[in-house]
């Protein structure tokens, strides 16, 4: 009790003060300093750094065929990726095998998809998916669907090749389990964004590239999850196992498989929705599909064309979603039940369904009806036209709101803040972050803060960074503002989590393009847009961590609080929020690695700096190398954020977790 | 044993009081009655499992603390001090007889699990050996290992440490399934065991439709189902409610009596350990305190924390007569009923009481000693 004490009195205030002086100190060298030393570089400007990157990619391009690592292993990778992309591709989107059209037509892709989620999860999903595939046909665009649905699966297959066995051996063996996880954990705070310049310099740009980005970006999710699940086992049940003699083989067929299957299932799951979340984003490495309509379609602020595509991709994330979940609950009820009957009426009625889907199958093969989604309903114009038509309206009615408000927080907030950010000079601020750094944190917290602020020196593009560093931060701001109003509503009361909980669950199975969308509508593009899409990206994932940390903290403890006579405000700010510093923390930390990513990809619509430079890279050959020094400044700001966080979460746990004992 | 059959109906247990005062009412040479001594050890068969000098200690270069003379005698809290190490289970050593239920029996922290998963290598031993009829487990390989926890020694567990998706017969007959038993064999084995420990009709149930009793059931019929020589009981029955964990206990006792196997039994309850155990071990921070049957932790504890431990157990329930009787005086007239030795206090008191003389305790014809009013007074009014 004697160490909290002191935390409390004597640390805590001491820390606060360092980081209020060192706050001041940049501010008066803000203003009596500011303009100089920024770093500034124009937009079309580059650096010998980004001279060199395009050097490299230039040399890379011409030993492609000569160099032997690419001969005989990124070569090697790529035609393999290549085969299996091509193959899917051509069994439901793209011509092959001399026949103008797919080997699958709509109607045995629409049957076979509908029957597959039947026999892996439910008639319901099954139904689902059939209607979701039907109306994405509608909408017209059955072409650029199927060949995000091909990408996608491609990636997924390897992904799961991989990542599955994998996941189980790091269940399996600590050794593993403690190479892999520091791995997967870099890999998820790096920004999706980013996977996209490094791999388009190996592995070219194209659908090939695309599915290597994408499963490296998806099959962190099914180790991580897998692994999980196989250590979850009961420990006893692994002893009583042990215990009869069974052998690590059996041990781990009969015991741990079975009692993972359905976290391995839950697994799979977010993969595949980590999966089509990039597909989409790959876009912008040419990568075919229904992105590649949203991405055009932003850049040319055809909100109504974007709608529509961004509609499609909704509708097969739900798709996708629905029937894994379903999935994961038909093995968990597999061994549920216990009379027969149903079981073997469900086998028969598959047996029919397969052979429908069979028939259909051969249908659009043979004849041109089913093998081309038909035009006749054309549901895509007049949901674009609708949608074009909202956007108008609102930008003609709602314009003195939303526009108020855009020019409100971006005068009072933006601007100002990302001025004090850009405009401080470079080592100036350079040494305010590593102050903050090592007194949130630890030492080590401000080495890393200090290596990677040099490197983001070092890429040339300092000033691009802290005006993504400013965006990053004050969306995160409003994050945070936002998790802890919904966030502690929900843990005070069951009932407004079940009302909230699955809309936030349903926000986060949707690829972070689409968020896009809407908000081009409300606010056309701008810096702001950017920042408004990556704070409702991020608001689900911190809700949910605020509100389960405030609903774990302890009924007895609660129950103390109001016996002693406090009030709901008193118990939230005196118990509550002081008893959860931990998961706010961690809120803090998720939120802000989803709104780096989210605002790099607000680049697209107006965010500009490293997210612009980066698609610029992908545009321009002679700013590719710029593009590239950009990723990795998004890189080291994430690594950097992410670092300092977790050491306050951490410092908080640590301190909750002496409270609670 | 001659018990009159009016008493061989136990009476209701009287509570027990918080008797303040309990001091050993038994003379000194008769704690160490050699025929005490020699009942435990002379004529017995050689032992199924032997532990001899066993040690487990947890932290890095444990190996290094049971081979220093220094480090095996200090106790645990300094030798985490000294050294980092955690030592589970100190040069323990005790013998069990072939068809003996052996209770270890300690407080949590103990290292009492941990002794019993070293038993079959669970855990793995840190010194010392186990013999299971005279061959070291600890030098066994890994195939013979295995051999013996398929055929030779089972363990019940305390969470039950059941297989959630599979059904209570394939749970029963797990351990037949993975040394390579056919289908038919493995099917009619499990009814067997099921039917043996009353679970006739739960056979397709699965594991958390049953309640923690019933559980533990499918347990023991696992253990049951290879037809091993040794159960082992890792405090089978703590995580069940009181009711049940009578049930269970006397499911115990009657499987004893009709499948005879020796049984190791963990248990931090006392009155379990006196209700199932023909010997106890109390084990405390890793050591042996005493070993004994329960009339002789009650009526001769080992030390302070024995005593303490039995405090609060009625002693009639425990003590036999062996341990109340007096010497015979010359003025005792000796034409009282005749009791042997072995029997329960509590199931002579009426006896005495309603005996106008002092019973009398006779082992094979050979007078003992007296028991009079006083004498069974003295336990009664204590308990």
């Amino acid at each position: 009790m004697t160490s909290i004490a002191l935390v409390r009195t004597g640390i805590r205030p001491f820390r606060g003060a360092i980081v209020t002086a060192l706050l001041l100190v940049w501010l008066v060298g803000f203003t009596v300093l500011h303009g100089q030393d920024t770093l500034a570089l124009g937009a079309a400007d580059t650096t010998p750094l980004h001279g060199r990157l395009n050097d490299l990619n230039d040399a890379v391009g011409a030993n492609r065929n000569s160099n032997p690592l690419f001969l005989y292993f990124f070569n090697e990778i790529r035609l393999v990726v290549d085969q299996l992309t091509t193959f899917i591709s051509s069994l439901v989107s793209q011509p092959a095998f001399g026949r103008p059209v797919p080997l699958i037509g709509w109607l045995g892709v629409v049957a076979l998809v509908g029957f597959g989620s039947w026999a892996l999860g439910n008639l319901k999903v099954g139904l689902l998916a059939a209607a979701g595939f039907t109306f994405m046909g509608l909408q017209g665009l059955w072409q650029q669907s199927m060949d995000t649905f091909a990408l996608t699966l491609s990636a997924v297959l390897v992904a799961l090749l991989v990542g599955i066995p994998l996941g189980i051996w790091a269940g399996v063996s600590d050794r593993v389990n403690r190479i892999v996880t520091p791995v997967l954990d870099f890999m998820q705070t790096m920004p999706t964004f980013v996977y996209l310049a490094p791999l388009t310099l190996v592995f070219l740009i194209g659908p090939a590239s695309a599915v290597i980005a994408t499963l490296i970006y998806a099959a962190p999710p099914v180790i991580r999850i897998a692994a999980h699940g196989i250590r979850q086992s009961p420990k006893e049940t692994l002893e009583a196992a042990q215990s009869l003699g069974a052998t690590r083989s059996q041990t781990l067929r009969q015991v741990m498989l079975p009692l993972a299957k359905r976290t391995i299932v839950i697994g799979v799951n977010q993969t595949i929705m980590a999966a089509l979340s990039m597909v989409t984003i790959a876009a912008l490495i040419d990568a075919p599909g229904l992105g590649r309509v949203v991405l055009r379609s932003l850049q040319s602020l055809d909100v109504g064309t974007a709608f529509n595509a961004g509609l499609s991709i909704v509708i097969m994330a739900i798709v996708f979603d629905r029937v894994t979940t379903a999935a994961s609950v038909r093995v968990e009820r597999a061994r549920r039940t216990t009379s027969r009957i149903p079981a073997r009426v469900r086998k028969v009625a598959l047996l029919v369904g397969g052979a429908v889907t069979a028939v259909c199958l051969y249908l659009s093969y043979t004849f041109v009806w089913a093998a081309e989604f038909p035009t006749d309903f054309d549901v895509g114009s007049p949901i674009s036209r609708a949608a074009s038509a909202v956007t108008d309206w609102a930008q003609l009615h709602l314009s003195a709101l939303t526009s108020d408000f855009k020019e409100l927080v971006t005068n009072s907030l933006l601007n100002p803040f990302q001025s004090l950010l850009t405009d401080s000079p470079w080592w100036l601020l350079f040494a305010v972050l590593v102050g903050i750094a090592a007194v949130a944190g630890s030492v080590r917290t401000a080495v890393t803060t200090a290596l990677c602020l040099a490197l983001i020196v070092g890429t040339g593009l300092w000033f691009d960074a802290m005006t993504t560093l400013a965006a990053t931060l004050v969306a995160t701001v409003a994050v945070m503002a936002l998790g802890l109003v919904l966030g502690v509503w929900m843990g005070r009361s069951v009932r407004v989590d079940r009302v909230i909980r699955p809309v936030l669950d349903a926000a986060q199975t949707m690829p972070s393009f689409v968020y896009l969308v809407p908000f081009v509508a409300l606010f056309a593009a701008s810096r702001f847009t950017g920042i408004a899409a990556a704070v409702v990206y991020a608001a689900p994932v911190a809700i949910k961590i605020i509100a389960d940390g405030i609903a774990a903290v302890s009924p007895t403890t609660m129950e103390a609080a109001t016996a002693a006579g406090s009030s709901s405000w008193q118990v939230i700010t005196k118990v509550q929020l002081p008893m959860s510093l931990g998961t706010l923390a961690l809120a803090m930390n998720q939120g802000l690695i989803y709104v780096l990513s989210m605002v790099v990809v607000g680049g697209l619509v107006g965010g500009g700096a490293l997210g612009y430079d980066v698609v610029a890279g992908f545009r321009q050959n002679a700013l590719f190398g710029k593009g590239l020094a950009a990723g990795l400044a998004i890189v080291l700001l994430g690594i950097m954020l992410d670092r300092i966080t977790q050491s306050v979460a951490s410092r908080a746990q640590a301190t909750t977790d002496h409270v609670r004992h | 044993m001659t018990i009159p059959s009016q008493f061989t109906e136990p009476a209701q247990s009287s509570e027990p009081s918080a008797g303040e005062t309990m001091t050993t009412a038994i003379p000194e040479e008769l704690v160490q009655s050699p025929s005490l001594e020699a009942k435990a050890t002379a004529g017995a068969p050689a032992p199924v499992i032997s532990v001899q000098n066993l040690w487990k200690v947890f932290g890095a270069n444990a190996d290094g603390v049971p081979r220093s003379e220094e480090l095996r005698a200090l106790p645990r809290k300094e030798l985490k001090q000294r050294t980092g190490c955690v030592a589970a289970v100190c040069d323990l050593s005790f013998d069990v007889a072939p068809g003996e239920v052996f209770v270890v029996m300690g407080l949590s922290g103990s290292g009492k699990s941990t002794l019993v998963r070293c038993l079959t290598r669970l855990i793995e031993p840190t010194a010392g050996r186990v013999l299971f009829k005279g061959d070291d487990i600890l030098q066994a390989n890994e195939r013979s290992l295995r051999e013996l926890r398929r055929h030779n020694i089972a363990m019940v567990f305390q969470h039950f440490g059941l297989l959630p998706h599979r059904r209570v017969a394939d749970n029963v007959s797990y351990g037949l399934e993975i040394r390579g038993a056919g289908k038919k064999e493995r099917s009619q084995r499990a009814a067997e065991v099921i039917d043996l420990v009353g679970l006739s009709g739960y056979e397709s149930s699965f594991p958390d439709q049953l309640s923690g009793g019933m559980q533990q059931r499918v347990g023991l019929a696992r253990a049951l189902a290879g037809d091993p020589e040794v159960l082992l009981f890792d405090e089978p029955f703590s995580a069940l409610d009181p009711l049940i964990r009578r049930d269970m206990q006397n499911e115990v006792i009657r499987l004893h009596h009709e499948v005879g196997k020796t049984m190791v039994f963990i248990t931090h309850d006392l009155s379990e350990a006196l209700k199932l155990g023909d010997r106890i071990l109390i084990m405390r921070d890793g050591r042996l305190v005493q070993v004994g049957t329960g009339a002789e932790l009650v009526g001769a504890p080992a030390d302070d924390y024995v005593r303490d431990f039995v405090r609060e157990v009625p002693r009639s329930h425990v003590l036999t007569l062996r341990w109340i009787m007096r010497p015979v005086q010359p003025d005792d007239q000796l034409d009282g009923p005749e009791f042997g030795p072995e029997v329960v206090v509590r199931e002579a008191v009426r006896a005495v009481l309603e005996s106008e003389r002092p019973i009398k305790v006779v082992e094979d014809g050979r007078l003992l000693g007296v028991v009079g009013n006083a004498e069974i007074l003295a336990v009664v009014a204590e308990s």
